[in-house]
């Protein structure tokens, strides 16, 4: 136990004191939220658990369980069924017993049942009563969760991080060694006689570790608040067996009592100094790493199967066959339940390959999202910020899957999770998914739409009569510039350069001739034969890192070159949540790789078997690269939303704006 | 000689209809046209020989070359010929002035030597002065001297010495002349097919274990410089390029993986994006300019242009019969094809908007699709040609031994 004590590292959770829930014994979470600010509360009142009127404030009191596994212990054996998740609202007594079989059966999803059992226990009068009276209880509680190895700190830890599927594995494995904890509390052996035991670990555990002790005494602490505030509404003199604890409970709240601000000022230090490491961007996933490429395929709804002719330059990159697997995965889009069917369907699209553009797999996810979250209901006993981040986390890990999200998308996650981060604590549920949507709406708006037409008045001041423009693929806001030119009667001439194996220009050239545009198409390997009649380049962007490098579809950095080495402008357009704090130098340790077989298929009709039957030779291999990084000496200027700028601005823009923006 | 006309013809509409691919095979196809050509030529008896071979192959070379003015290899090779006959003739004349110079060696030495009145030692001077011209490079002083005498001169000398000392007959130096100009040509034939193996020997010089090489194009000299190093038990990975239009990277690419190489076909705008992780670029040159330049297929200026970025060494493998003695001017537009755009847009998906412009006049859609890129010498780090390698500012002497200056403009 006290080497598992280790890893607990309890003062870097918030909140944990909900988790500590899990604990069958008794000690609720509550207590802690309604005491540790706005943001907590709002977690109980956008549960559905709300249903009982003072569950907000009596939920901490968690001594009652005990009570009820001795009580009815002959109830929980004929308890219905161990609902998981209880509905909402249903009698408490009748989710406690369901908890609690659940418990002595060791079957269940221990999230969910644990935290369920948390409510009923507050049965009213009973749990401010005893949290009034018996605060060392639930500090002991607290406590006893603590040196519980395996019990709610690293769980809750677990759920913080993203993938919430790790946090069940890790949970399901815990609930041997909590069982073997409550099994005695559970059959009704004297309460008394359990609680020697706790307070010798407690003090141990003081002994031990002095992080674990400050957070179960600031444990104790908010309990006592919480009660003391739930005492005032209602009371009743009960917890019969709560009283063994009293005693203790007198020992200790003296002690606690001086050491509220302190504890709480240095969680809140703690919980900014987490924020601070979240805004750190997550290093990017090896996936020559093999244990963790095993790991995440165990988690996978995706069953990607590698491909047989790797490229030894890009081991680091997922390397799989394409298009296997999509017929299975499209059939069963409503039977899924873990990840929701908008998100479902926009995962599908980008395996297939249907979206392409950074803005529009962007404004896809973001919207997928929005569904989501107007579908989402917050689980009984949970708590909407985790609950909600942990689902946004499962449907990125199943959208990582299906396609390596852009940087933009990275972007825009990292807004969604702070917004929810940030909700205000006392917005019932409804409201706080009404309040994320429209966030969510305002960031499409307002970074990529609105973004989009500054970028074109910008951008349409540097095109002049008589020049000869050349873009690269397709770029939403190029087109929008060129279109918009046109519209106001430049007359100008534009040179499409295309490459294979995606031929978007051939979209671009396509609207942009239907609109009445000049237009010359051609190769990328023509770029330096038509560069020499060009005036300016408009490229677009998927990423811009912060040393200026501009991270594009691949073929962006030869554009950029042969327009450099011909002293041609080099604009580029990009909106500025686009900017990542990243810094790149080449093009090889980041980078996407697509299907190599569009590569091995070659469209001429006359030679098509080129390399076809090569196909199983081991020494050939197709790369087909989705992007590069242009140095930024290549870049004349940068447009976007914020002006235009030259690259070596991009950090600037990143550390000034971007935090005020996303993370404020 | 109905025959030879006829194949010069049929040459020149294969030419001109671009059914003769890669400059070896035209240069090649080429080479032994003139031979037959020459073989067929029926001089005049009384006629200067030489002159008269040479008018023969200028003609049927002007006509080549105006069939297909962007295969330098055509107008080098007419060239190559031109100077084969021109050095034939004058080791001839050499050999015949030296005969008489033995003759006379004895009795008047110093009129030889110094500005003698009789006929030989007129002769003499004159063939030297056409040695000089030949032989040597191209200078001020040769221009000086009188490029059109050097025609003459043959003829003065040989009728000089039939004149005087009625040994030499007519028609065997004809004969010989003829004789040797094709087995001079012959050995051209031969040196075009065997450049490949001439620069795949210099490969293991260049290309180093664990190397890792990037290409575009198909060309077979890089093929063969590849397996060559190959044989030699060096183990590297070859990155290609599938050269987009018309994607003669695959083809290169199966060969290399037929032949044992680790390869990897990229796209080609990937090739930015790998230089950095490539020792060497080495392509094949479709022609090789005087100046240093390099044509070469679509695209091999950006790879120049990212290999000099990332300093990594670009190669250039140059069969002698693509060094072409021209300086070129804006080679981009003026010595470049544009091929079909079918093999960009598919005219079918893209009818809709092939014709928009078909009522103003002038079309909105224009497709550019070239066949050669220039490289300018300041790009390329070396050529390896069949006589070893040389730095781009080294060609033009390279080239000066190859062909005559009287031939440069046809």
């Amino acid at each position: 136990m006290d080497a598992r004590r280790g890893p607990l590292a309890v003062p870097k959770v918030r909140r944990v004191g909900f988790f500590t829930s899990i604990e069958p014994s008794q000690d609720s979470p509550r207590p802690n939220r309604s005491l540790s600010g706005p943001a907590e509360a709002i977690t109980t009142s956008s549960s559905p658990l709300s249903d009982s009127p003072s569950g907000q404030f009596i939920s901490p009191v968690q001594i009652p369980p005990l009570r009820h596994r001795s009580d009815n212990l002959a109830a929980a054996s004929r308890a219905a069924a161990p609902v998981p998740v209880p509905v909402p609202g249903p009698s408490a007594f009748r989710r406690q017993l369901a908890s609690d079989r659940a418990l002595h059966v060791g079957s269940y999803n221990p999230v969910d049942s644990l935290l369920g059992t948390s409510p009923p226990s507050s049965n009213g009068e009973v749990s401010e009563d005893s949290g009034s009276l018996f605060g060392f209880q639930r500090s002991d509680s607290a406590k006893l969760s603590a040196s519980f190895p395996n019990g709610g700190f690293d769980m809750t830890m677990r759920v913080r991080a993203p993938q919430e599927s790790e946090a069940k594995v890790v949970i399901a494995s815990t609930s041997d060694g909590r069982k073997k904890n409550v099994e005695p509390s559970g059959t009704s052996e004297p309460v008394a006689a359990t609680k020697p035991r706790k307070e010798k670990e407690q003090k141990s555990l003081k002994e031990k570790t002095s992080k674990a002790e400050r957070r179960a005494i600031q444990e104790a602490q908010r309990a006592a608040k919480a009660a003391a505030k739930g005492e005032g509404s209602k009371r009743a003199g009960e917890s019969s067996r709560a009283k063994p604890s009293k005693t203790a409970k007198q020992t200790q709240p003296k002690k606690d009592v001086p050491q509220v601000t302190s504890s709480l000022s240095e969680k809140r230090t703690v919980s900014v100094e987490k924020e601070r490491r979240m805004d750190v961007p997550q290093a990017q996933m090896q996936y020559d790493d093999k244990s963790r490429v095993d790991k995440a395929k165990r988690r996978s709804v995706v069953e990607q199967t590698e491909s047989k002719n790797k490229v030894e330059l890009f081991l680091h990159l997922p390397q799989y066959e394409r298009g296997n697997q999509l017929p299975n995965l499209s059939s069963n889009i409503f039977t899924l339940d873990t990840i929701h069917h908008a998100v479902y369907k926009v995962g599908l699209q980008h395996l297939a390959g249907d979206l392409s553009g950074d803005n529009a797999r962007c404004i896809a996810m973001l919207h997928a999202f929005q569904e989501a979250i107007n579908d989402y209901t917050t689980p009984p006993m949970k708590d909407l910020t985790m609950d909600l981040t942990g689902k946004i986390n499962g449907y990125v890990s199943f959208l990582i899957e299906c396609r390596p999200l852009s940087m933009s998308m990275g972007n825009a996650i990292r807004f969604l999770k702070n917004q929810i981060r940030k909700l205000p604590v006392d917005l019932s549920e409804p409201e706080a998914k009404a309040s994320l949507c429209s966030e969510i709406g305002r960031f499409i708006d307002e970074k990529i739409i609105l973004a989009d037409k500054v970028i074109v008045q910008h951008a349409v001041t540097k095109i002049r009569d008589g020049e000869v423009l050349l873009t690269y693929g397709f770029s939403c806001v190029v087109e929008m510039i060129l279109l918009y030119a046109h519209e106001i009667g430049r007359k100008f001439r534009v040179v499409v350069v295309d490459s294979r194996p995606n031929l978007e220009g051939q979209k671009l050239l396509r609207r942009l001739v239907a609109r009445g545009l000049d237009c010359t198409y051609t190769h990328i390997n023509a770029v330096s034969y038509i560069m020499g009649e060009v005036t300016r380049v408009f490229l677009g962007a998927s990423s811009i890192f912060s040393n200026g490098t501009l991270y594009s579809k691949v073929g962006t950095a030869c554009v950029a070159m042969v327009a450099n080495a011909f002293s041609v402008p080099v604009i580029v357009c990009c909106e500025a949540y686009k900017f990542h704090e990243r810094v790149l130098l080449d093009s090889i340790c980041s980078n996407e790789l697509g299907d190599p077989d569009a590569i091995a298929n070659v469209p001429l009709r006359t030679n098509t078997k080129h390399a076809k039957t090569m196909d199983n030779n081991k020494n050939l291999q197709f790369l087909n690269l989705m992007y590069d990084s242009t140095p930024a000496e290549y870049i004349s200027m940068i447009v976007t939303d914020y002006g235009m700028i030259p690259p070596t601005s991009i950090p600037v823009i990143v550390r000034e704006y971007r935090r005020e923006d996303l993370l404020l | 000689m109905p025959d030879v006309q006829s194949m010069v013809l049929e040459f020149v509409n294969k030419l001109r209809k671009r059914k003769i691919e890669g400059s070896q095979a035209t240069a090649r196809c080429t080479v032994e046209l003139l031979r037959s050509v020459i073989s067929h030529h029926r001089v005049p008896h009384h006629a200067n020989q030489a002159s008269a071979l040479i008018d023969a192959v200028k003609a049927v070379g002007a006509q080549l070359v105006a069939a297909n003015p962007v295969e330098l290899a055509v107008g080098n090779v007419v060239r190559r010929v031109l100077h084969i006959i021109r050095e034939e003739d004058l080791s001839l004349a050499t050999a015949a002035v030296a005969g008489l110079d033995l003759l006379d060696a004895s009795d008047d030495d110093e009129d030889v030597n110094g500005k003698g009145i009789g006929y030989t030692a007129m002769s003499a001077a004159v063939v030297a002065a056409a040695a000089r011209s030949t032989l040597r490079p191209p200078s001020l002083q040769t221009l000086l001297e009188g490029t059109p005498e050097s025609a003459t001169v043959p003829y003065t000398s040989s009728s000089g010495a039939d004149s005087e000392s009625k040994t030499a007959d007519k028609s065997s130096i004809t004969r010989k002349l003829k004789h040797d100009v094709i087995e001079g040509v012959n050995q051209l034939i031969h040196e075009i097919a065997g450049c490949h193996e001439q620069i795949a020997e210099q490969a293991i010089e260049h290309i180093h274990q664990n190397e890792v090489i990037l290409t575009l194009g198909s060309s077979r000299t890089v093929l063969e410089f590849l397996c060559a190093a190959k044989e030699k038990k060096r183990s590297f990975r070859v990155f290609v390029a599938e050269g987009a239009p018309r994607y003669q990277g695959h083809l290169l690419a199966k060969e290399l993986v037929a032949r044992g190489l680790q390869t990897t076909v990229i796209t080609d705008s990937a090739v930015f994006a790998m230089i950095s992780r490539v020792n060497m670029v080495i392509i094949g040159a479709h022609a090789v300019m005087a100046n240093g330049g390099v044509i070469g297929p679509v695209g091999v200026n950006m790879a120049a242009l990212a290999a000099k970025k990332h300093a990594v060494p670009f190669v250039v493998l140059a069969g002698s019969h693509k060094l072409c003695p021209l300086y070129p001017h804006n080679p981009e537009v003026l010595l470049n094809e544009l091929r079909s755009p079918s093999e960009l847009l598919d005219f079918g998906e893209f009818s809709d908007c092939l014709d928009f412009g078909s009522g103003s006049g002038s079309p909105l859609l224009q497709v550019v699709n070239p066949t050669f890129d220039y490289v300018p010498p300041s790009l390329v780090s070396l050529f390896i040609t069949d006589t070893g390698g040389h730095i781009p500012s080294y060609m033009y002497r390279l080239i000066a031994d190859y062909y005559s200056a009287d031939d440069l403009v046809m």
